[in-house]
């Protein structure tokens, strides 16, 4: 039999299999692509296909399958156009390329079949908008196309379905095939428990809707599988009130390696993984063979990890979101996630990493790593029992996106803009795009879009008399090549482990040290020589930038590091487990499920302060040595709290309270400040209340957008994508700093000049829900007001010291760049006078 | 308190005493010389958000020469000179004149109004010497200064020279702030780029603290004043 994971793999291409098979030796005249399958991980589209190479073999199919992807010659991509294979495997921005490639309408006409693998990771990024446009052109070249996608169980379905059907289907176009034909497709995916399948027929539904019904494609569950065997590892003692290594639990977690074959331990972080990783080999007497695989691994050192795991040569694997999806992990028999769970959908498909034999349960545990973290196990526990799910919502399509497309529609023929606009509502994520809006992107595309029309006479596309809009060039062509995808990667810099020489302070030797591993360029541009941080599980000591390279030696034993480390969590507590934890405070009669120091430091809060009702917010007044502090507990995601923290010091410096800074995590904020806030808010009864209105959101948040770094980032990632600057193409040297121009000197300009700008938009969209949160934030104002519980204490309570202990460990956040440089400025002031 | 306020006004645009002569920083960065009632602003780079489109195909953003002319209008509005000199590469290339919007062309004349305009020339702009008002040099002399645009090697006392386009950083507990600045050694001095689109060189760059062998001061300009910074305060890229 075929082993683990091929059963979902072959069952995705059965009915190609048995099309391709029936259809006879094709040796003379070849009938052209038959079916496509995406991924979003290139080494999952090979992998597929060394599964699916055995069999055809095995079964002498006259079948002929091939992978296109990034690493794929030219002498062969070319060849693939003239003589394509039967089966194609790639990824979503091979095909952006291919459907823009001259040949698209030829390459495509016989495609019979889509695949897409791991749809329900793939359609909540801008890679998923991408590809949705993609199989709109599909949909359009292939009329009668099936497509297929693959998915992990997710909360709302029907948002998949519609991912693989046009929507608004433009009669001229498609001519959908009869409802009730025969099921042409099967097929697929592994989640944790169950199986879902879907086929493509945009029939009505049949429960009704109706007319207006959105098409939507068939969905297929398979149900089954046994229940995961999960349990939150509980050592009995009382864990910390703040920090994320768990590594008091290591001791535990090794134990479970030895007895299991085959154990992947997930951690959210980078630094987590380095730090668990060394940990774990501090114990491993034994010399167990345990790896580490994380995204700032050079790319060669994961394949090999890979590799050997596959080869099953591995009993364990310390690993980040990176080995999320994926691929097939010979015989892993359990499952650790250490620290927060962060999302109940999040841990199942986690937990569905272990063991792919259906009647076996996946076995898993949970380690927190501090007391909010076993509530959070305690809520994703809860969720994992009821099956309920919490993945996020369809995205809207994104505009810079959709430039990118358009740009890429002309590159493969002419287009007439109302077919074009026809196509791509068509696509889920665009369906509720206006023709202003998308007019609005072509003339992006054309000119830049500016009020001020400068660019006329460089158009990268142009309008025909025949009103088919073309490339300009071929130049343009090629320009649009080299920027697709969606995908934006921070430059980084590798950290290279220096030493001092002896007798010669000051010197340091680079080239004797090894690579530790690569830091984002944001934060080696905060460093300053002497600045020490914690970066693989060392505290370091920053020596200077030399070629590219961050320079670093050891620092001497028991040193504090200065600058609190990057490695936030990327993912915030998904909305639906923050909900879930609120309940559990709440509820003393559930406090019996949790272990019980939770209950104990429960009570304590209770005691010293009070415990918020579900859908409450506690506000926490004290003051602690020389400045006043305010807690607050949103439990509403790091990103959304950074963002609320920047807003309530703004007001807080406003109302003269003078806010010094403040620190976030997943669970609340404490912002501190020089005067007394409960005084304040003594005298005047509305004044907590008010600083939490709703109408923060308004020109607070216009006002701090306008300068923020966050919206910056944001803005840069839309001007890449939507080709307004040139990607930065990694391994190509930096330029200087004078040649390359800013996007914060463009963004500063535009957002002046035109701030209805198409771009300006986008960023604005991004920030909602990316880096900003802005949304999150919104709906947590709504459920808050006139619920705030206020309390002012004389000292700090045991729920706000979880709070307390991110200071100075993670980045503050309060200060202007001016407070900074009156700083830097006292210090000269003072060697002029001593 | 009312020390530290009256601190704060002082620095808003700090003064400067070079080769005799009295130099107001700008906070826009602009350098005003009461005494010859010149405004001195360098490296307008005006049009280069126009040069992408040329060059490379980039729409980048085409209203950085308003913005420039914006501010260079809010600098002569609070000073009213009597002559105003663009310290060289006024233009980011030679055809940068004729690319020009009508409208900031009008905006260029109204300046110029009235007053005497120089455009030195900068490497990038050499060639524009007519057609769009004022008069052009090398370089001028001023009093005890000499105005030009790349800053000469070797000791240069009383010169001012634009060119490098001088950005410092300055780093602590985990936030980088860097910002364009004037140079100054209290000798000679080199002035930040005025234009929207031009970017920036650290000031620990060999090119500019080669100038200095002695060290210097950067001034840089903040978000409401100008700050006096030290070099060992001044973190390299």
């Amino acid at each position: 039999m075929a082993p683990t994971g091929a059963g979902k793999t072959l069952a995705g291409f059965l009915p190609s299999l048995v099309a391709l098979a029936e259809r006879g030796p094709q040796k003379l005249k070849p009938t052209g692509l038959h079916t496509l399958y995406v991924s979003p991980l290139k080494a999952l589209a090979v992998d597929i296909a060394r599964n699916l190479d055995a069999p055809i073999a095995e079964m002498d199919l006259p079948v002929r399958v091939e992978t296109r992807t990034g690493d794929t010659p030219a002498h062969k991509r070319t060849r693939q156009i003239s003589r394509p294979p039967d089966i194609l495997l790639t990824t979503p921005e091979q095909l952006a390329l291919l459907i823009a490639h001259r040949e698209a309408t030829d390459f495509f006409s016989g495609l019979r079949c889509v695949v897409l693998d791991e749809l329900h990771a793939l359609v909540t990024s801008k890679r998923g908008d991408l590809l949705s446009l993609a199989m709109a052109r599909l949909h359009r070249l292939s009329p009668g196309l099936v497509a297929i996608g693959l998915s992990a169980t997710v909360r709302e379905p029907d948002e998949l379905r519609k991912y693989l059907v046009p929507q608004r289907v433009a009669s001229a176009h498609l001519s959908p095939p009869p409802c009730g034909e025969e099921l042409e497709v099967g097929v697929v995916q592994e989640a944790p428990e169950r199986l879902i399948l879907m086929d493509p027929h945009p029939c009505p539904s049949p429960q009704g809707g109706g007319e207006n019904a959105p098409p939507m494609a068939d969905l297929v569950t398979v149900a089954g599988g046994a229940k995961a065997d999960l349990r939150m590892l509980d050592l009995g003692r009382a864990l910390p009130i703040s920090g994320h290594t768990a590594w008091h639990s290591m001791p535990a977690i090794y134990e479970l390696i030895k007895e299991h074959r085959t154990t992947l331990v997930f951690v959210n972080t980078r630094l987590q993984a380095e730090y668990t990783f060394q940990e774990l080999w501090r114990l491993n007497e034994d010399a167990l063979p345990i790896a580490i695989h994380h995204g700032s691994l050079d790319a060669q050192q994961r394949r090999r990890v890979e590799a050997a795991m596959a080869a099953g040569q591995l009993r364990a694997i310390v690993c980040t979101a990176t080995l999320d999806l994926g691929i097939d992990w010979g015989d892993v028999d359990l499952v650790v996630n250490v620290g927060a769970p962060k999302g109940a959908s999040r841990i199942m498909q986690r937990i569905g990493r272990a063991n792919h034999r259906m009647d076996e349960p996946s076995k898993a545990y949970l380690v927190p790593g501090n007391r909010f973290e076993m509530l959070e196990c305690q809520a994703a526990l809860d969720a994992v029992e009821e099956a309920a799910q919490d993945t996020p919502d369809a995205r809207l399509g994104a505009l810079d996106v959709l430039a990118q497309h358009v740009l890429g529609m002309a590159c493969a023929d002419a287009f007439d803009p109302l077919d074009l606009y026809d196509e791509i509502v068509s696509a889920a994520p665009y369906a509720g795009l206006t023709w202003e809006s998308f007019e609005q992107v072509v003339d992006y595309v054309a000119t830049g879009g500016y009020a001020l029309r400068a660019y006329e006479r460089f158009a990268k596309i142009l309008r025909g008399p025949d009103g088919l809009w073309r490339v300009r060039d071929a130049r343009t062509a090629q320009a649009y090549r080299m920027n697709v995808g969606t995908i934006v990667e921070a430059a980084r810099v590798k950290v290279r482990l220096g030493r001092t020489l002896r007798g010669k302070p000051g010197t340091v030797l680079p080239k004797t040290g090894r690579v530790l591993g690569e830091i984002e360029d944001e934060f080696a541009e905060t460093l300053t020589v002497g600045d020490t941080f914690l970066f693989a599980g060392e505290t370091l000591r920053f020596e200077g930038l030399a070629e590219d390279e961050c320079l670093v030696t050891r620092a001497p034993p028991d040193t504090d590091p200065a600058i609190p480390s990057y490695a936030g969590s990327k993912f915030p507590l998904s909305t639906f487990l923050a909900a879930r934890v609120r309940a559990l405070i709440a509820d003393p009669f559930e406090w019996d499920r949790l272990p019980e120091q939770i209950g104990a430091y429960l009570l304590q809060q209770r005691r010293r302060s009070v415990l918020p009702g579900e859908r409450d917010l506690l506000v926490e007044t004290f003051p602690r040595g020389k400045r006043y502090y305010l807690t607050a507990f949103p439990f509403e995601g790091r990103l959304a709290h950074q963002t609320l923290g920047m807003l309530l010091t703004r007001r807080l410096e406003r109302d003269g309270l003078r806010p010094l800074g403040f620190a976030a995590n997943d669970y609340g904020i404490a912002i501190w400040m020089t005067r007394d806030i409960a005084e304040r808010a003594a005298l005047d009864p509305d004044f907590i209340g008010d600083l939490f209105a709703v109408d923060m959101l308004g020109d607070d948040l216009e006002a701090w957008l306008d300068e923020s770094a966050m919206m910056k980032r944001t803005f840069r990632q839309c001007a890449v994508i939507a080709g307004l600057i040139e990607r930065h193409h990694p391994g190509l040297k930096k330029s200087g700093r004078a040649v390359t121009i800013s996007t914060d000197l463009i963004y500063d300009v535009l957002r002046k000049h035109q701030p209805d700008h198409l771009l300006l938009r986008a960023a604005r969209q991004d920030a909602a829900t990316g880096l900003l949160d802005v949304r999150r934030l919104g709906m947590m104002l709504e459920r808050i007001q006139g619920r705030i519980i206020h309390r002012s204490l004389d000292r700090v309570s045991p729920l706000s010291v979880s709070v307390m202990l991110e200071i100075g460990r993670e980045r503050v956040y309060g200060e202007g760049a001016d407070e900074i440089l009156a700083e830097a400025e006292a210090e000269l002031l003072q060697e002029a006078l001593s | 308190m009312a020390a530290g306020l009256r601190l704060e006004k002082t620095h808003k645009h700090p003064t400067l005493r070079l080769a005799g002569e009295t130099l107001v920083l700008d906070l826009c960065g602009g350098l005003w010389l009461p005494e010859h009632r010149t405004l001195i602003v360098s490296d307008l780079h005006l049009e280069k958000g126009s040069s992408y489109a040329v060059r490379s195909g980039q729409f980048l953003p085409p209203y950085d020469t308003r913005e420039t002319l914006a501010c260079l209008h809010e600098a002569v509005v609070r000073h009213d000179p009597a002559r105003v000199v663009a310290l060289g590469d006024s233009f980011h290339d030679a055809r940068g004149p004729e690319r020009m919007e009508p409208g900031d062309r009008a905006m260029v004349a109204a300046l110029q109004e009235g007053r005497d305009w120089v455009w030195i020339a900068g490497n990038h702009d050499a060639a524009v010497t007519e057609g769009i008002g004022g008069r052009y040099a090398d370089a001028l002399t001023l009093g005890g200064l000499l105005l030009r645009h790349e800053p000469s090697p070797g000791e240069a006392p009383g010169e001012i020279a634009g060119h490098l386009h001088p950005c410092g950083k300055v780093a602590m507990r985990g936030r980088a702030v860097r910002r364009r600045c004037f140079v100054t050694d209290g000798s000679r001095l080199v002035m930040p780029a005025f234009g929207a689109y031009a970017g920036g060189l650290n000031v620990r760059d060999k090119a500019i603290e080669g100038l200095f062998p002695t060290g210097f001061t950067a001034h840089l300009l903040g978000d409401g004043r100008v700050f006096a910074i030290g070099r060992a305060q001044l973190a390299r890229d």
